[in-house]
């Protein structure tokens, strides 16, 4: 009970650190899934009528997936030195697979004969895509995001490792400060907080898979 | 260019790559303005290609496409497919737009305004005996196969396009439904009065929605169009006769009615006379049966001469004989009147008008008058053809 009573007091105390970081790490993340989704989206139209080219990304982007986080932080600090750059990089391409391999997918998986009578009242491939295929594949597309943006919650804690800001701060620091008093508090703050922001940001992103779909494809 | 065809296929060819045989080799074909042209031939033979060919989804690889004398054969394929209504077997519904949005698709993109949109809606949805209010804002998933065929013939009528092409339209619906559903196309063709291209498999389905069939082989080689009697009548070789199948004949009988046939008087005795009349008239006549008529003059019952000969007047006669089971009006195809002639224990259908009153009898020899006929008809318009050119 000490150990739960210690936890509260040092997140009291410490309620205005843990805010601000909890804030960067959302920040970190919103931003690297924006750009990983609009990115992923691209990619996945481009290649998605070549079965070929989409193997290709897909693999590419699941190689990114393997590399361990460690090295894949520390690969881009030469070119973009220390701090956030580095991370936002490392995390953009972990973040590709879920959604691109979905994007793939959704569009895949669209009936032909919708896209044939879509193109048989004369809608050009333009329309096809924006007015037909893409709010088609949006709910499975937007799978990927929910994904995609769990995952990377959890990654972005290391990226502190690389001078990132985030929850990733307090795990880092208790760790460094191991048997001090509030060292394992705060490694627990850092976890804890990271795991209650992945389920808020999924729970927002539910909300607006349901916004953004259409009723007439919900079950 | 009043009498040019609505539509004019010009030695159309596809050659898919890689492929050496044409899918479609120099197909000639006109579709005329208001007419129902049924393609019909054997899986593979390329009819869907050929309909395909005409609205662009697939490009020709050789000849011109002419709509009422505009060549379109190299104009932008999209702007011409929003002159076409498209309806294909799986209806491919924008499963995420409400009905509203997937009937006013071809109208939005060709820019009419809103209320001029919504208001074409509610038309064909009226048109097509779906409730506006009620269906407007639904989803294509809370629709029955046959509302959902309905919805998708009505988008394609959304710009009120002259042409409309129709793919198996009716082939994934189980057949009570699909029969519903054909006999409403008939009725609401007869209005709007569309050139239409139709293709299917089922010979059945094209003699009944063709003006005019043709019937394609391989690589869509017109090997007999005309109207479906003809055909029946008369198969212009042993593949079409192949294809028509068994019950030729018997099909073609749909398209004559009971009053077409030279009726001759039948032998009928009513309640009031006594039995020797009746003897007098049926052995004057030669015939095996004769009709008892009731005080309305409505088919009673059947009489032989031994049923007469026990005795008694009209009345006492009502409980002898063959009750009397088959009657058809003069409006009935002689498809169905043989259908009463084979229930009926005579082998007759009695002929009778809106009250029930008895006009006449149908027997085997008119009906194979009329086939003889027919054919006849079938022939003299073949020579003359040849004649002709």
């Amino acid at each position: 009970m000490d150990g739960l009573t210690n936890w509260f007091s040092y997140v009291i105390d410490h309620g205005g650190d843990i805010a601000e970081a909890s804030l960067q790490h959302a920040k970190l993340v919103l931003v690297v899934i924006a750009v990983a989704t609009v990115f992923s989206l691209v990619v996945g139209i481009v290649v998605q009528r070549h079965p070929m080219a989409s193997s290709i990304a897909l693999s590419a982007a699941g190689i990114f997936l393997t590399i361990p986080s460690l090295a894949m932080f520390a690969i881009f600090i030469p070119i973009l030195g220390i701090g956030n750059p580095p991370a936002m990089l490392a995390l953009f391409l972990y973040a590709i697979l879920p959604i691109l391999r979905n994007t793939v997918t959704g569009l895949t998986e669209v009936d032909p004969a919708v896209v044939e009578s879509a193109k048989g009242m004369g809608m050009g491939p333009g329309r096809q895509l924006l007015q037909v295929k893409l709010p088609l594949a949006w709910p499975v597309i937007m799978a990927g995001v929910r994904v995609s943006s769990l995952m990377i919650v959890g990654v972005a804690a290391i990226a502190v490792l690389v001078g990132g800001d985030g929850l990733g701060t307090f795990i880092q620091g208790g760790l460094t400060r191991l048997g001090l008093p509030g060292s394992v508090e705060s490694v627990w703050v850092g976890t804890i907080f990271t795991v209650v922001l992945g389920l808020l940001l999924d729970t927002v992103f539910a909300f607006t898979q349901r916004l953004t779909t259409s009723p007439g494809l919900r079950n | 260019m009043e009498d040019s065809p609505m539509i004019h296929l010009e030695r159309v060819t596809k050659i898919y790559p890689g492929t050496e045989a044409p899918a479609v080799e120099e197909l000639t074909l006109d579709v005329q303005r208001g007419e129902i042209l049924v393609l019909v031939g054997p899986s593979g033979c390329g009819k869907s290609t050929t309909l395909r060919l005409i609205n662009r989804m697939i490009e020709p690889s050789g000849g011109s496409i002419l709509f009422e004398g505009e060549d379109v054969t190299n104009v932008n394929p999209d702007r011409l497919r929003r002159r076409i209504g498209y309806v294909i077997q799986q209806i491919g519904l924008f499963p995420h737009n409400t009905i509203a949005e997937n009937i006013a698709t071809v109208p939005k993109m060709l820019g009419w305004d809103k209320k001029r949109v919504s208001a074409r809606v509610d038309e064909l949805l009226d048109v097509m005996g779906l409730e506006p209010s009620e269906y407007r804002n639904r989803y294509p998933k809370e629709l029955s196969g046959g509302q959902a065929q309905r919805v998708g013939v009505a988008r394609a009528l959304g710009a009120d396009p002259d042409v409309m092409l129709m793919d198996e339209p009716f082939g994934a619906i189980d057949p009570i439904t699909r029969d519903r559903l054909q006999n409403e196309f008939l009725r609401l063709q007869a209005v709007l009065g569309k050139t239409i291209v139709f293709v299917t498999h089922d010979i059945d389905e094209a003699i009944k929605m063709g003006d005019r069939i043709a019937i394609l082989g391989e690589r869509s080689a017109v090997r007999q169009i005309d109207t479906p009697e003809r055909i029946l009548a008369l198969p212009a070789d042993d593949f079409v006769d192949d294809f028509i199948g068994t019950g030729s004949t018997l099909k073609g009988l749909h398209f004559e009615r009971v009053s077409g046939l030279d009726l001759k008087p039948y032998p009928t005795m009513t309640l009031d006379e006594p039995f020797e009349a009746g003897l007098a008239t049926l052995r004057a006549d030669g015939r095996e049966w004769l009709l008892l008529l009731d005080g309305e003059r409505r088919p009673a019952r059947w009489l032989r001469a031994s049923d007469l000969k026990r005795g008694g007047a009209g009345r006492d006669l009502l409980t002898r004989g063959q009750n009397v089971r088959s009657r058809v009006e003069e409006n009935a195809t002689l498809h169905d009147t043989l259908e009463e002639m084979l229930k009926s224990s005579t082998g007759q259908a009695c002929v009778v008008d809106g009250k029930g009153r008895f006009v006449g009898a149908v027997e085997i020899n008119h009906l194979t008058d009329v086939i003889r006929k027919l054919r006849q008809e079938a022939q003299a318009h073949y020579d003359s053809l040849e004649g002709s050119s």
